[in-house]
This record gives C-alpha cells, structure tokens and sequence, in this order.
C-alpha cells in the first residue's frame, strides 16, 4: 500500500471576520490524483496557497511525506510543484528563460535544467517554440507551459489549482491528458476545480468542499452510486426537480409516468454535480 | 546561492530584453535637466567656483541613480499584483535575504546603466569630471540604498496606487531638495538641518566630491553605509509582510 504523501490536519484560515478555511483535514496517499471540488469561494485556492507556502494559516497542521511543512518549509517547498490558477509567467521573456529561472530558483545546475527543460518542452509539444517570448504564445500553450515549469525540478508533489480553467474544450481534454501522464510516472496530484467532469475524469479520490469544510471524501465511483445510476431531471412550474434510480428501468417507468401529466422529463447518467448537490444542497 | 541567482538573473534578462527602450528613457529626464538648468540657465553660473554643469552633473548623476534605484519597486509590483511572479518566488526554496538581494541588485544594475548613459551625454556636451573608484562607489551606495527603500515599500504596500504615494510624496521632493540642483550649504541652518538627514544629499556631497577630484567625505560615506545596511534589514522583514 502507498505510503502517504500529503496530511492536513484541521487547517484554518481567517480573513478578518471570514472564516475562508474551517478545520479542513484530508490525506493523499502517495502518487494519487485527488482533487478538491467546489463552487467559488468554497476554500479551494485558500488551501492550496496555504500548502505551497504563499499563505499562512491561522491554525493546523501539514506535513508532506512526514515533513512538518511549517517547520521545514524550505525542505517541503523542495517536493512541491505549483500550478497556480493564474499564469503567472514572465510574458517578456522566453520559454527557455523561464524555465531556467525556476530551475535556479529550486536548486538545479544549469546542465540539469538543459536535459530536464528539454525533455518536458518536447513532452508539451514546445520544443520548437523555445526561443520565443512568452507573450506570443495562445492561452493554452502557456497553461502547458505552466504545468511542464511545475514539473521541471521533479516534484513529488504537484498542485494544480483550476489548471484549465477559461480553457475551450479541446484544450482542456488535451490537458486532461497531460495531467494523467504525469500521474502515471508517479507524481502525487491535488488538483482543485469547479468543472465537474474534470473531478469525474481524473481523480481517484474527490473531496467536496463547501463554504470552508469538507463535506464528503470518496471516489467518484463510490459518490455516485450512493445516488444510484440514473437521473431523471424534471421541469415543473416550481423549476427543476431530479429523482434518483438504482437502474434505467425504473428511471423509464417513472419518465414515462411525469411524462403522461405533461411534465418535461429527461433521463440521463446520474454525475458527480448530483452527488455534490445531495451532500450540499448546493450546485458547484 | 542559486536562489540569488535567479532573482538578479531574470532581472537582468528583463534589462537586456527592453535594453534599447531603456537607454533612451534613461536619457530623457537627465537630458532635460541639464538642457534647462545646465545650458539654458546656467551657461555663465558659477557654483562654488566651478561652473554650474560641473556642480550639476554629479548631482543629477545622483538622482537619476537614486530614481532607478527605487524604480526596481515598479518592476516588483507588475511581478506582484500583475503578473503575479512574486507567487513563483513565494513557492521556491528560498529564502528571503535571496529575493531581496536580487531585488536590490536588479535596481543597482538599472542605476548604474542609468549613470553611464547620463555620462555618455555630459561627454558629449564637454563636461570634464573625475571619474575614479570613490565616483562609482558612491553611485552603488546611493542605488544600494534606494533600491533596498523600493524593495521594502514594493513589500509593505498593498496596491499599485499606494506606491504612487510614496514616490510623489518622499522621492520626488528629494530629487530637487537633495543638494542636486543647489548647493545644501548655502541653505539658512533651520532648511539645512532636514535637507542634510535625507540620504540623497549625503550621496550627492559623496558623489560630487567624487567627481571634482576631492578625498571622499567619511561622514557621508559612514551615512549612507549605515541607510544602506537599514534599507537591507527593512526590505529583508518586509517580505514576510507581503504573505498575507
């Protein structure tokens, strides 16, 4: 069994009379893709700037891989790689230049950096790109660019917060693949978003944070079929209803029914926004 | 070591990439200056007999440096609230006194390119100056100084606007109150005495002093030795303060 990789104990943040953070507590074994699901404001960017040291909490504990962070935040850092929400790039220098500063920044020999920028520049399909300024580059380019710069030093931890975020589609499922190559040569990922397909998809465990707390820990599999396996959504006059059934047959016999009174009935896979909804009361 | 390194690297980088953008706004303001109080006003002016140019390169020398000392807190607040690099080094395994190190030397390096372009100007007009060790270390002092005060008042501030306040309200009257245009001596003693506790006038003596051949004056040297050692210590403990 993997050892663990990431334990949170009762963390707190307050801003002034905001409670941003209220008691959070979670584990991520070691080389597993969790992610942190919740609407705006529900915690989600607070935690991850406390676990990467831009943020300092008001109270709890964090250790990396049996490191208390707070006390040898120099040595957690080390494990750490960051994928913030924003881009935050240095727009009027080069791929190459960027990647070099942060390879400074962690430690690296400027020969290490060479091999290692190389290989993930090739890895996002920027190799040929390198010697360009960053500000040239389309919205998604910088966002790979921004993952692989997180990867450079070799982290055995990657935060990733809203990592496709304002992204089209495509992209975003182009990215969805990057991040789970990552996962498969052995980072450790906690991913945060408020795109629920991106938690079905890539996360192994799912934490669902609400309002500062978590309020349900699983995996997607298990969240959802707590609720069963089809949704029927229906359209009344007091606005959108949706039931739960174990099996199609019984979503059908039911739509068929609603559909008689000349209720507008739709049938689909129950998802993880359902289940989120049920432990909330509340839509992501 | 590395961390340092990285830090006045990408300062650096950033230099050279707006390099040629940058030498011409670094001669704008100096060729102003000595264009209307140089040749227009003071052709025939002699200030503690030498001529007005004279007494006045070595001092716009020291407010251009100090400008460019202090403007690396530009720099740090578009990497701050803008581009929100500061995070990058946030999140890096270094430590503070790297950053802030960088940080100053990014802001030396602006100040000292700044001197040689206003340098390179007063040649041209046929200024004749001494230019030894005692002239360049007191440019380093006064941009040491200065981009130590940037660094820390990039830190404590909280939004772009706030830093617009320090500038217009402390840096801008030192420019023309630090013994750069006139003489601080010929002051009544009530002006001196505050005129002689701001760092530029103590860089301005060192300078000009420097530059006229003159042994440098200790007093001022020790001062600004002292301010630059404090700016360091401040900027150092105000990182912590930008964490929110």
């Amino acid at each position: 069994m993997a050892g663990l990789a990431v334990r949170i104990e009762s963390l707190v943040k307050e801003y002034g009379r905001l409670r941003a953070l209220d008691g959070v507590s979670f584990e991520i074994r070691e080389g597993e893709l969790f992610a942190l699901l919740g609407p705006n404001g529900a915690g989600k960017t607070t935690t991850i700037r406390i676990l990467s040291g831009l943020t300092r909490p008001t109270a709890g504990r964090v250790w990396f891989f049996e490191k208390d962070i707070f006390r040898e935040s120099l040595a957690a850092k080390r494990m750490v790689g960051l994928v913030p929400q924003a881009v935050n790039l240095d727009l009027e220098l080069t791929l190459w230049e960027n990647l070099l500063i942060h390879g400074l920044l962690f430690g690296m020999s400027r020969r290490a950096i060479a091999q290692r920028a190389e290989e993930l520049l090739r890895f996002a399909e920027l190799w040929e790109r390198r010697n360009q300024r960053v500000r040239t580059l389309s919205g998604g380019m910088k966002r790979r660019l921004l993952i692989i710069r997180a990867l450079l030093h070799a982290p055995r931890i990657l935060f990733m917060d809203e990592p496709t975020v304002g992204l089209d589609p495509h992209i975003r499922r182009r990215l969805w693949g990057l991040i789970k190559q990552i996962q498969t040569k052995g980072t450790t990922i906690l991913l945060t978003t408020h795109y629920i397909e991106e938690a079905e998809f890539l996360a192994d465990r799912v934490a669902f944070l609400d309002r500062g707390r978590i309020v349900a820990l699983d995996t997607p599999q298990n969240f959802i079929q707590t609720l069963g396996e089809v949704a029927v959504d229906v359209v009344t006059s007091e606005g959108l209803k949706t039931y739960y059934f174990r099996n199609r047959g019984e979503a059908e016999r039911e739509a068929m029914k609603l559909s008689k009174q000349g209720e507008s009935v739709t049938l689909r896979r129950i998802n993880l926004e359902d289940a989120f909804i049920h432990f909330t009361g509340r839509k992501v | 070591m590395r961390g340092f390194l990285a830090v006045y690297l990408r300062e650096l980088l950033i230099i050279w990439h707006r390099l040629p953008r940058m030498l011409l706004s670094f001669s704008v303001s100096p060729t102003l200056y000595l264009v209307a109080f140089g040749f227009g006003l003071g052709k025939d002016l002699t200030v503690e007999g030498r001529p007005y140019l004279e007494f006045l390169v070595p001092g716009v020398v020291a407010a251009a440096s100090m400008m460019q000392g202090f403007g690396i807190n530009v720099e740090i607040n578009v990497a701050r609230f803008y581009l929100r690099i500061f995070e990058e080094f946030q999140a890096a395994p270094i430590s503070n006194w790297a950053y802030v190190l960088g940080e100053i030397l990014g802001g030396v390096t602006r100040a000292l390119l700044s001197t040689l372009v206003i340098l390179a100007i007063t040649a041209l007009a046929g200024v004749k100056l001494h230019l030894g060790p005692a002239f360049f270390l007191g440019v380093f002092l006064n941009a040491f100084v200065f981009a130590s005060l940037g660094v820390a008042s990039a830190m404590l501030i909280r939004s772009h606007a706030d830093q617009a306040l320090v500038t217009n309200f402390i840096i801008t009257p030192m420019v023309f109150l630090g013994g750069t245009f006139f003489p601080v001596e010929g002051l009544p003693a009530w002006a001196r005495l505050p005129l002689k506790l701001l760092p530029l006038t103590h860089a301005s003596h060192l300078i000009r002093n420097a530059a006229y051949g003159n042994p440098v004056p200790l007093t001022s040297l020790y001062i600004l030795l002292i301010i630059a050692g404090l700016g360091f210590f401040l900027a150092y403990h105000s990182v912590d303060r930008a964490r929110d």
